[in-house]
Formats: structure tokens, C-alpha cells, sequence
């Protein structure tokens, strides 16, 4: 059982935390034919499609109900109505998703309100499928908005159904996931005959392929009648704990009950995942999957040399920290330490002694010590300066090529994830020297002392700039500690970027 | 609020813009930014704008007053590069909550203050406001003024919420709170009679550093630049230049001319972009600096400088112009890199086929016709539609724009070239225009384009379609034709 800890402090320092409306809108790009709109300022949107398209490297279609001061004060109705107009002419979607931002939640408007007017005055907007979700940038994280919109997507659309066609499956995907990994998770899927339909899905719309015509909307991702057709469906599938909301919701609706998989990285993650669906469709798991399993099985084996006893230090959103740490954890490596972004009943699970709701600041004075630094691609200038390897993962990734395509998931992903996080101690492995043991027991000492979360206040100043207090013997040994991770790592002149 | 009304205004009537020199009173009055269309807007906000045009000095904590969306969703994403500090690469926010937004988010504020200056002991904070702490009436002149008094420390407001406009004014809301707050409060340890300011570049991916060179040969010191890889106490000091050279005009055109009304220091517009560009700008660094009495060996110094890099970039160039010759490019960018642009890739033999006005003033759009003749195609306005189009037909070899394009020409399997902030190579100067070239030439030549340009096998059409022939054991290779 972890801790689970809040920030004590005003100001939050590199952070690992990005806002709720953004997390909105990219589920909404998991939809086809979907125009995302923040309803908020210009710079709400023009931020998250930056943000999108240095991620994806792709076209992010993203539009803005451009509220200036006055409007804001006045309320949005107008802007909300001109924008719909607008896209609904131009773009000529098949599905508006519409979310707030801090600046309309702060000033209160009632969107819903505004969106019933809207219809009954506009009739060419009275039959284009809109969904709206509230997501005040001022609470909660991009985790809570993407759950949030696939909540307030089912609420909108699906309908609840008579008849229940036999094999057919919902599945609702959480932000964690990647292109690659919905790919893989509907490929096991359909393996078993039967018939997934996926919310949100990214594998359709963000996965970089490149499509006949130019379209101003997402193209690709679940279609509006499958979403109304998801009433029908078997089973709900939810894929990350924060999908169990909208997966309640769908059986509140519809009465198609919900299971959970909270993650999917890993051996037993995966054997409860393929034992559901065997008993779910009544077919034997396919001869691919039991040798990927053996595969992973000896991945395993040749792998835990190198990651047992290792110290990670992990920063992500609640389900992806659970689902890196619990595999981590099962492969022998210790979570040193644990920071996320916002509240989630996975966290007192992760296998750690503390987690904290911080930021990168926080995760780089509790990673001192630790051999791997896992969070997303802002870690860079944190990894460089504690000198130890760096995974990227979550969103954003910047600054490395096929973030869609990393795979995570299923026997195949969590074999691959275990070899590359082998290969980069092993390329991070130092030789032993005539001094390698020299200070050993000296330096052992603070190391344990390092270990035990005396963090608070780096000795390391920050690059370039005259560190007022938190001179090394403020009370904190890490400088000893650094020592000795010198001592024990001479060889570890590359710097991991 | 009433007094960010105030600087908007007049902000908007900027005597220094030539665009605002040819309105009546009343559009002055007006303002230059033009009414977003909610559903159909692109860019930035005004928040942004100053985050920009601040955020490259470099010993400074960029604090953002507002909640997670402002920093959390866009920091270290912009290329500005240092040469000491990094500190200006660290993302600082008040990340406000649902309380602040309840009980005011000053107190937050203040003690946020602290903790940057306790931990990380600036040069200066600068603090950000944002559209959310605006609306609830958070003072951050307040709270800066009395952080600045007690942790003896400067603290500087930058009043300019998104929701005041764009990218734009923003800009130059962050020109002003530099006026109000920083210009003029240090004093240099001395001077000399070649001193300048250089205003309005960011030293994107180390652009300052392809002219400072220069500079450096002819004696010339950067007092201040404004404020790409600058330090809070340069840009304190920079009051003391003898002359300064503007150079994204429409940016931080306010500085300059403020500059010269406060301290008597002359200006000029100018670009180094491209070769004939970069010359004038160093000739003109130069005469300013001789009419405020540098001695007048500066002229005849310079002159033997560019005649002499003038001549190596050309040389340098030579070897493009067989490749490049004939080649056409679409040109989609703002202002002053247009026309400055335009005239170089000419010089190497290509022709430009189109170029966005959309942020050039009337003046830049009289240069482009008279570099470009009068049949330039100018475009005002191009829809991401309009403009795959124009690619997919093959109007042009090449497509120069900022990152957000680079997918409709990408998707249209045409060759693109980043030209904007978030680019990764530094085009300033004799050696960056060399590098342009560079850069478009391997753009250009690189073979992928023949390879992604051909079907696959099964989707070529009919009996035009080459034969697929693979090699086999016994006899004649096998020759596959596919329907």
C-alpha cells in the first residue's frame, strides 16, 4: 500500500502535469470525422495542437470558440453558436466534441444551456451529433478530461438496444494507450472471433498513415453509428481505471454489464486478459499468443539480470504509472519513486512507498539515486542532469520519432518494453577498475540514507544558476550520494537525452 | 484591468508602425487586431505573444500565473537557445486550483515567488498573467511590487492575458512591461562608442550567433539584445546603447521608437535575412554608430567586411544554382522573412511561385513586387485545403512555412522546409543563407519523393503499370503484372 501525497508547495516546478480540455479533445480525435473545439481563448487550442503536433507529427485538427474579454464576461453563447456554424460549413463534420476551458468555468457558462438554444434557433445544426464536457483547466488533469469526454460521448449517443449481437465487444480505451497498443489490443481481440468496437479510437485517426485527400476533420477512428450500436454490444471492456466511469455509464444507459483491466503490460496482465476473452467467446487461445507468451516468458528470463534490483523513477498519469511500475515491480526492480499527476484509486496500489501528486521538479529530487528516469519527453533536462538513462513515456514525446507506434501492451509489447529497458543498463553498464571498491562501504552508507527520501532539497544546483540554500550539508547527504553512484558507475560518461 | 485597457490602446496607436501611419484617427482608435472568427481561428493569444518575445532571456524565472493549461500544456517547446544560463528553460506556473479561483490566487502568488527565489535565486522573476487570474482580479502588479520590496529582488509584471488578443499584441504588451519595469534601472560598469541593441530577435536555434560574429570583427558590442540569449542586467542596461537595430518589426516595434523618445537612441529597421540584407543591416549598424561619433574608420571597416563575406557566400552558393535553378517554392511566412527571403532563393535561380502577406505591411507588399515583378503571386489567405491542393498539383517543388503547414505539404508528398520559430536550423546571415540553400537543396534532392510518390504494386493502373520482376530458379526471371 502506498502513501498517497499532495505538493505542499505554491509553485509547481517543471510540470509533469498537463490540463484537463486537452485530454478532452484528443479523445475526440479518436472519433471519425470529429472537429474537437476548446471553448475558451485562442491560445487554450493553438497550446494543445502545438502540443499534438509536435507528439504525432501530424496534422491535429483542433478548433477554438476564440473568446476574447468581453465575450467572456458577456458568456459564450454567441461564439459557441458562430463556431458551430462555421465548422459545421467548412469542415462538414460528422461529430462535434465541445469542451470548456478555466477561463469559460471560471466565468460560468452553461454550456448546455447554450447548445439546446443553438439547436432550436439553428436547424441545420439540429441533426449534427454534438457531445460537450466540462473540463475547467483549474481541477483535475488531462487523464480526468479524456475520461471524461469518452463519459460524456456515451451519454450523448449511445442508445440503449432490445437485442445484444453475440461476439460483439465494447472497448473503452484510456489515454495510456497508444495507436500501436489499441492496434494490438483489437488484433487479440478479434483473434477470438469476435467483434470489438473501440472508444476512443486513435489507432484510426493518429497513426500516421497518409490518407488519399485532405480533410480538415480527424479521418479514421470510431465511427458515430458504431458508438449508437455500442448498446448492443456483449460485453464493455475498460482498458485503465479511468475508463470505469464511462464503462458505468454504458451499463447505466444500456445494460451491457462492464469488466475491467487496469493494465495490460505484463505476463499475468495479459494471461487474465486472453483467459477472459477464451471463456468470453468459447475458443481456445490462438496458437500466436501462446508463443508470445512463451516468448515473453523467456524475455523474462534473460531480461532479469539486468533489471532486478534496479531503482526506477517513474513520472506519469495514474493508469500509465500503474501499469509501468506493477510490470517493473513484478521484474524485480524497486520503484524509488512515484509522481503523478492527479487522484486515482490505482495509486495506493502502485508498488512503492510513497506516490506523489507533483510535478518533474518533485520527481528529480526523488530520483537522485536511481538507475532509469521514466516520464515523458520534459524529463530531458532533468535526465541530463541526474546523468542517468531516460525512457520516454506518456504524452508528450517531442523529441523522439513514432511515439504512436511504441507498443506497451500485450505479451508482445511488454516483451519489447523489457528488452529495451534491459538494453539501456546494459548500455549504461560500467567495468569494474582497480578503485571500483575502494570507497564502497564509505559511500554505501549515505547512499541507503539517500534512498530513504531525503529529497526535499537538491544539493545539485539547478543548471546555471546560484542555488540560494540547499548547500550539501543542508541536512541532506545526496551529494555523498552522488558520490557514490560516481563511484559505482565510472563508465557512465554518455549522457542519455 | 482598467489599466491593461490603457497599454492596449496604446499599444494599437504605435506612431512608430507604418501600417498605422496610413489610418485615419478613428481605425487607429480601432486597434490592428482583426476580430477572430470563433470555429475558424488559428495562432496564438496574447499570453503567448509575451511568453515568446521574454521568455529567451535567459537568468530569469518565467513564472505563469494562471492554471495548468498556460505552462503545463506548452513549456521548454520553443527554440530559443542560451549561451549561459539555462534557467529561462525551467517551467515555473502558479497552477491554480479551484480555491484560488474562489478566494483570489494572490497569496499563491507571492509565496510561489518565494519559492523560485529561494530555490533557484534569479536574476529577475517575471510573472505571467493569464486570462483565469485577469477574470477573478488577481493584481499581479500588487503582489510584484511587494515581492519585489521584500525579497529585495526585481519582480516584474507582464500584464498580458490571452484573452486581450494576439500573438501579436502580446508581443508587444511584453515590449512594454520591459519599458515600465527593466529598461533603464542598471547602469552599465562602461561604455563605448560601439554599442547597440539589437530588438526583436529571440536567437532562435543560435540565429544571434551566426551575426555576432560579425559584429564581433568590426568592433561592434551587443549592449543589449532584446532578447534573445540576453541577461536581466543587459537588458537593465541597455538605456546606454548608441544605436539600435530593429529586426522583427512588427513585433517589439514599440521598444525601438519608445527607446528613442526616453534615451535618444536612434533606430532602424532592418533583416538578416538573406545576403544583401544582412549587408545592409551591418552598413546601416554602422552609419548610426558614426553619426553618434564612433570614429569613421567603422564605414570603410565594414564595407571590406562585406565585400569580403558577400563574396564567400556566393561562392558558397555557386554550387547550388545548377541544382536548383528553375526549381519553384511556395512561400508561407509573415512579414519582413518574405520579401528578405525571396530575393536570395532568386539569387540561386529558383522561382517563387507564391508568397503570404497575410502579416507583411504595405510596405513589405511594395518590396515583394518590386523583387518579385508585378505578376507575384501574393497570398492573403490560404486554407490548409487550398494550399494541398495547390501542392498536389504539382504547382510547386517546394513548400517553406512554419510547422503548422508541414503536413499539408507532407501528406501531399511535397518536399517542406521549416521556416518558423520551431525550427531546428539557423538561417541568419551570410552562413545561414548558405544553410537555407543547404537545406532546401537536400530537401529537394532527397530520394525518398520518387519513392513515395509511386503507387503500390496493386494500385497502379492498367497495362502502363511496370512489371514486377523477380528473380527464380530455372529459366526466366518471373514477371508479375498485377490488374
Amino acid at each position: 500500500m502506498a502513501k498517497v501525497l499532495t505538493s505542499k508547495k505554491a509553485c509547481s516546478v517543471n510540470p509533469l502535469k498537463m490540463s484537463q480540455p486537452i485530454g478532452a479533445a484528443l479523445a475526440f480525435m479518436g472519433l471519425n470525422r470529429c472537429m474537437p473545439i476548446l471553448h475558451g481563448s485562442q491560445g487554450c487550442t493553438s497550446f494543445g495542437l502545438v502540443l499534438f503536433v509536435r507528439h504525432f507529427r501530424e496534422a491535429i485538427p483542433l478548433q477554438t470558440t476564440a473568446m476574447n474579454e468581453v465575450t467572456t464576461i458577456l458568456g459564450g453563447m454567441e461564439n459557441i453558436e458562430q463556431a458551430l456554424l462555421n465548422i459545421n460549413s467548412r469542415a462538414k463534420p460528422e461529430i462535434i466534441g465541445l469542451a470548456s476551458t478555466g477561463l469559460t468555468e471560471t466565468k460560468g457558462d452553461d454550456v448546455d444551456g447554450y447548445l439546446k438554444l443553438i439547436r432550436t434557433r439553428r436547424p441545420e445544426l439540429a441533426s449534427l451529433p454534438i457531445v460537450y464536457v466540462s473540463t475547467p483547466d483549474f481541477k483535475d488533469a488531462f487523464q480526468d478530461g479524456w475520461a471524461k469526454a469518452v463519459s460524456a460521448t456515451v451519454e450523448a449517443f449511445v442508445e440503449p438496444l432490445q437485442s445484444r449481437a453475440p461476439g460483439s465487444v465494447n472497448v473503452l480505451a484510456g489515454s495510456h494507450l497508444t495507436a500501436a497498443d489499441i492496434e494490438e489490443v483489437r488484433e487479440i481481440i478479434e483473434s477470438f472471433g469476435l467483434r470489438p468496437a473501440i472508444l476512443p479510437d486513435l489507432s484510426g485517426s493518429l497513426d500516421g498513415h497518409v490518407p488519399d485527400e485532405f480533410s480538415p476533420t480527424t479521418i479514421g477512428g470510431t465511427r458515430i453509428e458504431e458508438i449508437r450500436a455500442m448498446g448492443g454490444a456483449e460485453v464493455t471492456i475498460a482498458i485503465g481505471s479511468q475508463m470505469w466511469s464511462a464503462a458505468l455509464a454504458l451499463e447505466m444507459k444500456a445494460g451491457v454489464p462492464c469488466v475491467l483491466f487496469d493494465r495490460l503490460t505484463g505476463l499475468e496482465a495479459n494471461d487474465k486478459f486472453l483467459a477472459y476473452l477464451a471463456t468470453l467467446s468459447g475458443r481456445p487461445v490462438a496458437a500466436r499468443y501462446r508463443r508470445q507468451r512463451s516468448q515473453l516468458v523467456d524475455a523474462m528470463l534473460d531480461a532479469h539480470f539486468f533489471l532486478g534490483g534496479k531503482k526506477i523513477a517513474i513520472g506519469a498519469e495514474p493508469d500509465l504509472l500503474w501499469s509501468l511500475s506493477s510490470w517493473l515491480a513484478e521484474m524485480g526492480c524497486g520503484i524509488s519513486a512515484a509522481v503523478t499527476t492527479t487522484q486515482s484509486p490505482v495509486l495506493e496500489n502502485i508498488p512503492t512507498d510513497e506516490v506523489l501528486l507533483g510535478d518533474l521538479e518533485d520527481l528529480e529530487a526523488r530520483a537522485a539515486g536511481a538507475d532509469l528516469l521514466i516520464t515523458h519527453s520534459h524529463g530531458r533536462q532533468a535526465a541530463q542532469r541526474l546523468n542517468i538513462p531516460f525512457l520516454r513515456a506518456g504524452i508528450p514525446c517531442f523529441d523522439r520519432l513514432g511515439a504512436a507506434h511504441r507498443l506497451y501492451v500485450g505479451y508482445r509489447g511488454t516483451r519489447d518494453l523489457t528488452f529495451e529497458i534491459g538494453n539501456m543498463f546494459i548500455a549504461n553498464s560500467h567495468e569494474n577498475r582497480p578503485d571500483t571498491w575502494v570507497k564502497a562501504e564509505t559511500a554505501d552508507e549515505p547512499r541507503a540514507q539517500a534512498a530513504a527520501g531525503c529529497s526535499e532539497k537538491r544539493s545539485r544546483g539547478h543548471e546555471g544558476s546560484v542555488r540560494h540554500s540547499g548547500s550539501p550539508a543542508g541536512g541532506c547527504p545526496l551529494r555523498l550520494g552522488e558520490e557514490s553512484r560516481d563511484l559505482r558507475g565510472l563508465a557512465r560518461g554518455a549522457s542519455f537525452r | 484591468m482598467s489599466s491593461l485597457k490603457e497599454k492596449v490602446q496604446q499599444v494599437f496607436d504605435e506612431p512608430g508602425c507604418g501600417k498605422n501611419q496610413g489610418k485615419s484617427e478613428k481605425e487607429r482608435k480601432k486597434g490592428c487586431t482583426k476580430q477572430l472568427t470563433p470555429g475558424a481561428a488559428a495562432g496564438g493569444c496574447a499570453f503567448d505573444g509575451a511568453k515568446i518575445a521574454l521568455q529567451p532571456i535567459t537568468d530569469v524565472a518565467h513564472l505563469v500565473h494562471g492554471p495548468i493549461a498556460c505552462e503545463g500544456n506548452s513549456w521548454d517547446n520553443r527554440g530559443a537557445k542560451s549561451s549561459g544560463s539555462m534557467l529561462y528553460r525551467t517551467g515555473f506556473t502558479t497552477d491554480i486550483r479551484e480555491t484560488d479561483i474562489v478566494y483570489g490566487g494572490e497569496k499563491r502568488l507571492f509565496r510561489s515567488i518565494k519559492e523560485v527565489i529561494d530555490k533557484y535565486n534569479p536574476a529577475a522573476v517575471f510573472v505571467y498573467q493569464t486570462c483565469v487570474t485577469a477574470l477573478i482580479g488577481d493584481d499581479i502588479e500588487a503582489v510584484c511590487k511587494a515581492a519585489s520590496a521584500k525579497f529585495n529582488k526585481p519582480v516584474i509584471p507582464v500584464n498580458s492575458p490571452g484573452f486581450a488578443g494576439s500573438k501579436n499584441l502580446g508581443n508587444k504588451l511584453a515590449g512594454e512591461a520591459l519599458l515600465d519595469y527593466v529598461i533603464g534601472t542598471e547602469e552599465p560598469e562602461y561604455t563605448t562608442p560601439y554599442d547597440i541593441n539589437i530588438i526583436g530577435e529571440y536567437n532562435l536555434s543560435g540565429e544571434l550567433w551566426q551575426v555576432k560574429p560579425l559584429l564581433d570583427r568590426l568592433g561592434i558590442r551587443i549592449l543589449a539584445c532584446i532578447s534573445g540569449d540576453a541577461k536581466y542586467h543587459e537588458v537593465a542596461r541597455s538605456h546606454r546603447a548608441k544605436a539600435a537595430m530593429m529586426v522583427c518589426s512588427k513585433a517589439m516595434v514599440n521598444i525601438g521608437r519608445k527607446m528613442e523618445e526616453r534615451y535618444g537612441i536612434p533606430f532602424f529597421e532592418g533583416s538578416f535575412y538573406g545576403i544583401s540584407d544582412t549587408s545592409d543591416a551591418i552598413r546601416q549598424i554602422a552609419r548610426l554608430l558614426v553619426s553618434r561619433d564612433a570614429p569613421i574608420d567603422l564605414i570603410d571597416r565594414t564595407e571590406h567586411l562585406i565585400s569580403q563575406e558577400e563574396t564567400r557566400a556566393w561562392i558558397r552558393l555557386e554550387q547550388y544554382k545548377p541544382r536548383l535553378a528553375g526549381k519553384r517554392v511556395l512561400l508561407i511566412t509573415g512579414g519582413v522573412k518574405s520579401w528578405s527571403v525571396v530575393s536570395a532563393l532568386q539569387e540561386v535561380g529558383m522561382e517563387v511561385v507564391g508568397t503570404s502577406v497575410k502579416k507583411s505591411t504595405a510596405e513589405d507588399k511594395e518590396r515583394i513586387k518590386e523583387i518579385m515583378g508585378d505578376d507575384a503571386h501574393m497570398i492573403d489567405e490560404l486554407t490548409p485545403r487550398e494550399m494541398y491542393k495547390m501542392l498536389k498539383e504539382a504547382q510547386a517543388d517546394i513548400m517553406l512555412s512554419g510547422g503548422r503547414s508541414q503536413f499539408v505539404a507532407l501528406k501531399a508528398k511535397m518536399p517542406w522546409l521549416d521556416i518558423n520559430q520551431e525550427r531546428h536550423h539557423a538561417y541568419a546571415g551570410y552562413e545561414g543563407m548558405v544553410d537555407l540553400v543547404h537545406e532546401i537543396d537536400k530537401a529537394l534532392h532527397n530520394p525518398i519523393w520518387t519513392h513515395v510518390r509511386k503507387p503500390a504494386p496493386w494500385e497502379q493502373a492498367g497495362d502502363g503499370a511496370e512489371p514486377i520482376v523477380i528473380p527464380r530458379t530455372g529459366g526466366a526471371a518471373l514477371s508479375l503484372q498485377l490488374h
